[in-house]
């Protein structure tokens, strides 16, 4: 009876560390793109933060932390995004993401949002150490660029 | 002889309640001749025109930019009735509502009822749009009437028995429309002008109000969050408990699409944002003031 036990209790911890590898973690190309994507947004995320604050009139607007905030914007939108998005990496095949395959099934689309933003970043880069008002005309583009992409190509997380 | 009485109450009673429902059922536009004393404001159209969000269910499937000035209908809308499509309400005379009369047009947006006498589906807000103040709908029939024309044909909504029969809606009306303003007493002006945009003109609640089995919003439970009725996911609770944001916040997303925490507007809400972003930023502060009023309920 001990020994009946003991091999259910065995089979199940075999069959959760199953469940656990077929979960999705089994490609590491996917998952290092995953995260990649992932940490390229967050740094959108931080510099649009900085600008976001001066923009709301939270924090004092300075013109250097605000051109150099922007640049990075610039910068970040221009990176080479190689590897982010390899074949099998949407909500559909991997859990913890909620790129639609959409991305997948229309470049021609995602370049085209992909250059609205570069020019929207381009935009604000070149305003942002102007004075307040300028960067607060110009950030308005960098959200509708954010939102084009994220309304095409994400899954709602609500 | 007891069977023919019997039969003759019986043919009359049918006849005479199939003439009661059709009397009851069919639609009658209000008068609305105090309106032609209204003189329209192109630029208050315009205002009035992204408040409503226009665009958002009549541009084309996909359209950005200037595209979204052409209202030539097209998208789809999932619901658990069937798939409604957005009709071509464009400028132009045949395919859009380019002949129709100011009269007609305040019938369709305030009461739900067609050109022809008919009713239409409430997935056009008319019990949000009843609302709009006369100046407001004139100067958005002036405004709408200077957009691009499209020839787009209309495309028949896939609706299932028996909610495709028009006149059940008349039943519906009687339920849902005419009901007041949800959130009252004591507002501020700037609540006010918030309660008009969010309740009348922008009609969040269709979306963020959960609703009941005959479709209706639960007015108890304003702005506490529903299922997407697209059947994927959720709409958020924006009432206070569920949204924590603080006024500036929330105005500024409506602005740009960005959280606080600066991830951005997606779905069906980042284009909410490209039709608020046209407003003054008055009136962002003015829909941040009401979320603030709005009841707590727990979900």
């Amino acid at each position: 009876m001990k020994y009946l036990k003991a091999t259910v209790a065995a089979a199940g911890v075999a069959l959760a560390a199953t469940i656990v590898v077929a979960g999705g973690h089994a490609n590491p190309a996917v998952e290092a793109g995953v995260k990649a994507r992932k940490a390229h947004m967050q740094l959108y995320a931080h510099n649009l933060g900085r600008l976001g604050a001066m923009a709301k009139g939270e924090a004092p607007y300075d013109s250097e932390a605000a051109a150099s905030a922007a640049a990075n914007l610039a910068a970040l939108s221009r990176l080479s995004q190689q590897g982010y998005w390899p074949e099998g990496s949407s909500n559909e095949s991997f859990e913890n993401t909620r790129a639609l395959p959409a991305i997948w099934n229309d470049l021609p689309g995602v370049m085209e949002k992909s250059a609205a933003l570069t020019e929207a970043t381009a935009s604000l880069a070149d305003a942002a150490g102007t004075d307040l008002a300028s960067l607060q005309a110009a950030i308005g583009a960098v959200g509708g660029a954010c939102g084009a992409c994220h309304k095409a190509y994400r899954q709602s997380d609500n | 002889m007891w069977l023919r009485s019997y039969f003759l109450w019986l043919c009359t009673l049918l006849v005479g309640g199939a003439g009661l429902f059709m009397i009851a059922t069919t639609p009658r536009p209000s008068d609305t001749s105090s309106l032609a004393e209204v003189v329209p404001e192109a630029s208050r159209g315009e205002q009035v025109f992204w408040a409503a969000g226009c665009a958002s269910c009549h541009s084309a499937p996909d359209a950005g930019g200037e595209e979204r000035l052409v209202l030539s209908g097209g998208r789809a809308f999932p619901s658990p009735y069937g798939t409604f499509y957005a009709p071509n309400i464009s400028s132009d005379p045949v395919a859009g509502i380019g002949n129709w009369s100011l009269k007609e047009f305040a019938a369709a947006i305030r009461q739900g009822i067609t050109p022809g006498g008919k009713h239409y589906f409430p997935a056009l807000p008319y019990t949000a749009y009843a609302r709009m103040e006369d100046a407001d709908l004139v100067s958005l029939f002036a405004f709408m009437s200077t957009l691009p024309a499209s020839d787009a044909p209309n495309q028949a909504h896939e609706i299932g028995f028996p909610f495709n029969i028009r006149r059940l809606i008349a039943g519906w009306k009687l339920l849902y429309s005419g009901r007041g303003w949800v959130v009252e007493g004591g507002l501020s002006p700037e609540e006010t002008r918030g309660r008009y945009l969010v309740e009348a003109l922008a009609h969040c609640g269709e979306c963020h109000t959960p609703r009941d089995a005959l479709g209706g919003l639960k007015r108890n439970a304003w702005l506490s969050g529903a299922p997407n009725p697209s059947g994927k996911g959720t709409i958020p609770n924006i009432a206070p408990g569920g949204l924590d944001w603080s006024a500036a916040d929330i105005a500024y997303y409506l602005k740009t699409g960005f959280t606080p925490e600066f991830d951005s507007a997606g779905g069906h809400m980042a284009e909410v944002v490209q039709n608020l972003a046209h407003l003054p930023d008055d009136d962002l502060a003015a829909i941040a003031a009401y979320l603030k009023r709005v009841p707590m309920v727990g979900n």
